[in-house]
């Protein structure tokens, strides 16, 4: 166990000296922090940079009461042009809603199956492929919607036209379901294990502990998922775009075509000229898209971020 | 215990057993339709995708221009031009998120502004994706003067998906202990020689997790590349940041919109093409994920 | 008492100022540790000369930990813990050190949870000498295996220096993370119950190497076993609930000579 001593390298590091190693790390430490704020520079951008491209409509042709009463959108009519969105907030609305009757009872019985009943292989297997699910373009939704959705549903229905509410609402229902089903399993799977045993143990079969138990405690969480469905629906442009059918109407019936806001904005800022009324109409629409996901998003996160800190 | 008709009766199936038995079973097979019918139409679309598309699908359609109006021919200039946007956005935004979580999981205090920073990023990833096309209308195309190039939806793009490196990054960091850290502080290495040395080469596999993830993300993408760079037919392909390009998530969007008399085939064929390449990151990304969950190196 | 010892300490300096062995290389000045609102330790004073053993023994709880770190200045990494008073560093204040990471890679620490880095075992020895700017792989070659063999584990890693340190045994980790100590050719090692994760063998060779050692650096030795202080330990300090109740020679302590009588209660097991 004898050997030679240490031999002190001579190398040792002046503890009064800054070397190259400690500027380096005073620099990494000032780069990797400007990214670090790259998220809160870019959502502050994102608003100003909307803002001011819509700013020109926003002081001189808007009137608030015609922006969000009126039905009519016709920002290309030469004599008086109108920039009224309430029939495309109505559009947006009736899509989403639909989407959302479609896709929370189907994301909460999966997530319930997944986290509650599935074990081993099944469950691995069934969350995988709801990962795949969501992972589809949603462009690729749009084409499905305008070729096998639109085609089934004349069919069945015996309507004219299968581009509509029902339509887009099913095909949002679906783009929805995976994050709100992983959502709503995280808020399942946060509910500690002795809750379930404590309620076992009274003699509950697994669904009354579920019923009973478990739901009530993930209120929050689900609910946060739903939220975030619901950003995901009012946010969502491609889909849209392709299934609603794209005219612009109140809607009476699922079977009404509709036309959403993000639609809108896809479908028409290529027409129009830099610096336009119309042009600047549709920023404005982003300034109130931009704002109602940001509300949503927010409200979500407090809700989902308040049960996990309970 | 004395009696041992009454220890046996207890274990015999009162009527209230059996019906509670019944509801159990009952909802049991009704979650699992549920998610059933979430998942089978994956699998109905795949399958129509498939059979309609895949016939069209041979080296020709994979590697010429489209032709006679974008009715025939291939789509090579919407892959190379995807494969470029994907491959400029990655530039910018994998450094800039991988920074970006190695400053929160590293550096950042537990304090109002760090809360700020990751209400921004989840807020970022909630940004409707034409509001994010504004956005690169606005800062990109205009005012930094890039015109509508690739540059110009590369950066777009990965403003969208940088929450997704961040995001993802933030968390293979974070699973490395911190106890190693610790280890090394002790010895005298700076913080940045221990991200450098210790947590990122343990974590490098979990960040390409991520990647892919983002690439998967921004290959499917329309709505942001619509007006900031991709555009509906180019006959030359591109040769450098500065030119517009072809994409394909809005080829598909052509083809089965704006343009009359296509066959049906051509559309279905972009698709499954575009899926194809999609899923088939998407499944990498998993794959790598279970295979390091199942490699233990502490 | 403190003082009284204090005063001994530097009249010996003060007359054999010549004599490299007497000369303070850690002197501690009035230090009080806070975590938030709770005291860890307080108004502590002690020195540790070069080239002795230094042993502190103590119930749990009683501060010896956050002790440690406050000597390297580990507290800057958290932001709870706060360090009130002077400690220097061959006579340097540590909080005037301008490169804090030269002033941590010269003071070696090894404590009670062994952590073998996730990098190869020779990595996680050769880590410090490429800090160093050591590139030379027959120089990592003879560093390596002369750390290894002084923390007594080459003889058992010699043949897979190229596995996971992360996946040794927690007593080959523990030899490990002497070995890493080793390597940084301290002037100041730090050993924090390191025998918790050792089986008595291999604490016994560990003991050698430090006697060993004592020639080369100064040694501060936490310990929760009494006799490996009475073992090791030129002077010993026994704290208690955050304070040094006494300071004195390991001798003098272990043969009843002490000040306090809580210190020969606590060496004889009558509590802790």
């Amino acid at each position: 166990m004898s050997q030679a001593p240490l031999q002190r390298t001579g190398n040792l590091p002046d503890i009064n000296q800054r070397n190259a190693d400690w500027y380096i790390d005073k620099i990494v430490q000032y780069l990797v922090f400007l990214s670090g704020i790259s998220a809160i520079v870019l959502i502050v951008g994102i608003f100003v940079f909307v803002t001011v491209e819509g700013l020109g409509f926003l002081l001189e042709d808007f009137s608030f009461k015609e922006f969000f009463l009126s039905q009519w959108w016709e920002p290309t009519d030469d004599d008086e042009p109108t920039y009224g969105i309430l029939a495309l907030i109505a559009g947006t609305a009736s899509v989403t809603g639909l989407a959302m009757l479609v896709a929370i009872p189907f994301s909460l019985g999966s997530a319930i199956y997944i986290a509650e009943f599935a074990t081993g292989k099944t469950r691995e297997f069934l969350k995988i492929l709801i990962e795949l699910l969501a992972a589809v373009p949603s462009v690729v939704w749009g084409f499905i919607g305008l070729s096998i959705m639109n085609p089934l549903i004349i069919d069945i229905f015996d309507v004219p036209v299968g581009l509509n509410i029902l339509n887009a609402g099913i095909i949002l229902g679906l783009m929805a379901a995976p994050i709100m089903t992983s959502i709503s399993e995280d808020a399942l799977k946060a509910v500690p294990d002795r809750y379930r045993e404590a309620a076992e143990a009274l003699g509950g079969t697994r669904w009354q502990v579920i019923y009973k138990t478990v739901l009530p405690a993930a209120k929050n969480g689900l609910l946060g998922g739903v939220l975030l469905g619901v950003g995901r629906g009012f946010g969502e442009t491609m889909a849209v775009l392709m299934a609603t059918g794209h005219a612009i109407n109140m809607p009476g019936s699922v079977f009404d075509s509709v036309r959403a806001l993000t639609a809108t904005i896809a479908a028409e800022l290529g027409e129009t000229a830099v610096g336009s009324p119309h042009y600047q109409a549709l920023f404005t629409i982003g300034i109130f898209l931009f704002s109602i996901t940001f509300i949503i998003n927010l409200t979500a996160d407090l809700i989902v971020r308040g049960i996990r800190k309970s | 215990m004395a009696n041992p008709g009454i220890a046996d009766n207890q274990f015999l199936e009162t009527e209230l057993n059996v019906s509670a038995k019944r509801t159990e079973t009952l909802f049991r097979i009704l979650f699992m339709v549920m998610a059933g019918l979430l998942i089978l139409p994956v699998l109905i679309i795949l399958t129509t995708l498939l059979v309609k598309g895949s016939s069209i699908i041979s080296f020709d359609f994979l590697f010429t221009s489209p032709t006679d109006g974008m009715t025939a021919g291939g789509i090579f200039p919407a892959l190379l031009g995807t494969v470029w946007l994907v491959g400029v956005a990655l530039i910018i935004s994998v450094p800039v998120g991988v920074a970006a979580a190695v400053y929160l999981s590293e550096y950042a205090p537990d304090n109002w502004f760090t809360r700020a920073i990751n209400l921004a990023i989840i807020n970022l990833a909630g940004v409707p994706s034409i509001v994010h096309a504004l956005f690169g209308v606005g800062a990109f195309v205009i005012f930094f003067g890039f015109g509508t190039s690739i540059l110009a939806a590369s950066m777009t793009l990965a403003v969208m998906t940088l929450p997704v490196v961040i995001v993802a990054t933030r968390e293979s960091l974070q699973a490395v202990p911190q106890a190693f850290r610790e280890a090394c502080w002790n010895m005298g290495a700076t913080r940045w020689q221990t991200i450098r040395r210790v947590v990122l080469p343990n974590s490098v596999s979990g960040i390409l997790t991520g990647v892919i993830l983002e690439v998967s993300r921004t290959t499917g993408e329309t709505a942001p590349i619509m007006f900031t760079g991709a555009a509906f037919f180019i006959p030359v392909l591109p040769e450098s940041v500065f030119d517009q390009t072809m994409a394909l998530s809005l080829h598909l969007f052509v083809v089965s919109t704006q343009v009359p008399n296509v066959p049906e085939a051509l559309p279905y064929g972009v698709a499954l093409v575009l899926i194809s390449m999609v899923l088939l990151m998407n499944s990498a990304s998993i794959a790598l994920r279970m295979h390091l969950r199942g490699k233990k190196k502490w | 008492m403190v003082s009284a010892v204090q005063e001994m300490d530097q009249l010996t300096r003060d007359q054999n100022p010549a004599d490299p062995a007497n000369r303070v290389k850690l002197e501690v000045r009035d230090v009080a540790i806070r975590y938030g609102s709770s005291i860890a330790i307080s108004e502590i004073n002690l020195e540790v000369r070069k080239n002795e053993i230094f042993g502190i023994i103590g119930p749990s709880n009683a501060g010896k930990t956050s002790f440690l770190k406050a000597i390297n200045r580990m507290n800057d990494f958290d932001s709870g813990m706060s360090v009130e008073g002077e400690i220097l560093f061959d006579g340097t204040d540590i909080r005037d050190v301008r490169n804090v990471y030269a002033l941590r890679n010269r003071i070696g620490v090894v404590f009670p949870l062994p952590v073998g880095l996730p990098l190869t075992v020779y990595e996680n020895v050769a880590f410090v000498p490429r800090l160093r700017g050591i590139g030379d792989k027959a120089e990592l070659d003879v560093i390596v295996e002369r750390c290894l063999t002084r923390a007594a584990l080459w003889d058992e890693v010699k043949d897979r220096l190229n596995s996971l340190g992360s996946l040794l045994s927690g007593g080959q980790q523990q030899r490990l993370t002497i070995a890493r100590a080793l390597s940084q050719e301290p002037e100041l090692l730090m050993l924090d119950e390191f025998s918790i994760a050792v089986d008595p063998v291999t604490t016994m060779r560990i003991e050698d190497v430090l006697k060993e050692l004592k020639p080369e650096m100064s040694i501060i030795l936490v310990t929760n076993l009494v006799q490996q202080a009475r073992r090791l330990a030129d002077r010993t300090a026994f704290f208690l609930d955050g304070e040094c109740v006494e300071i004195g020679e390991t001798d003098d302590l272990f043969s009843g000579r002490v000040k306090d009588a809580r210190t020969t209660d606590y060496i004889e097991g009558r509590f802790g």
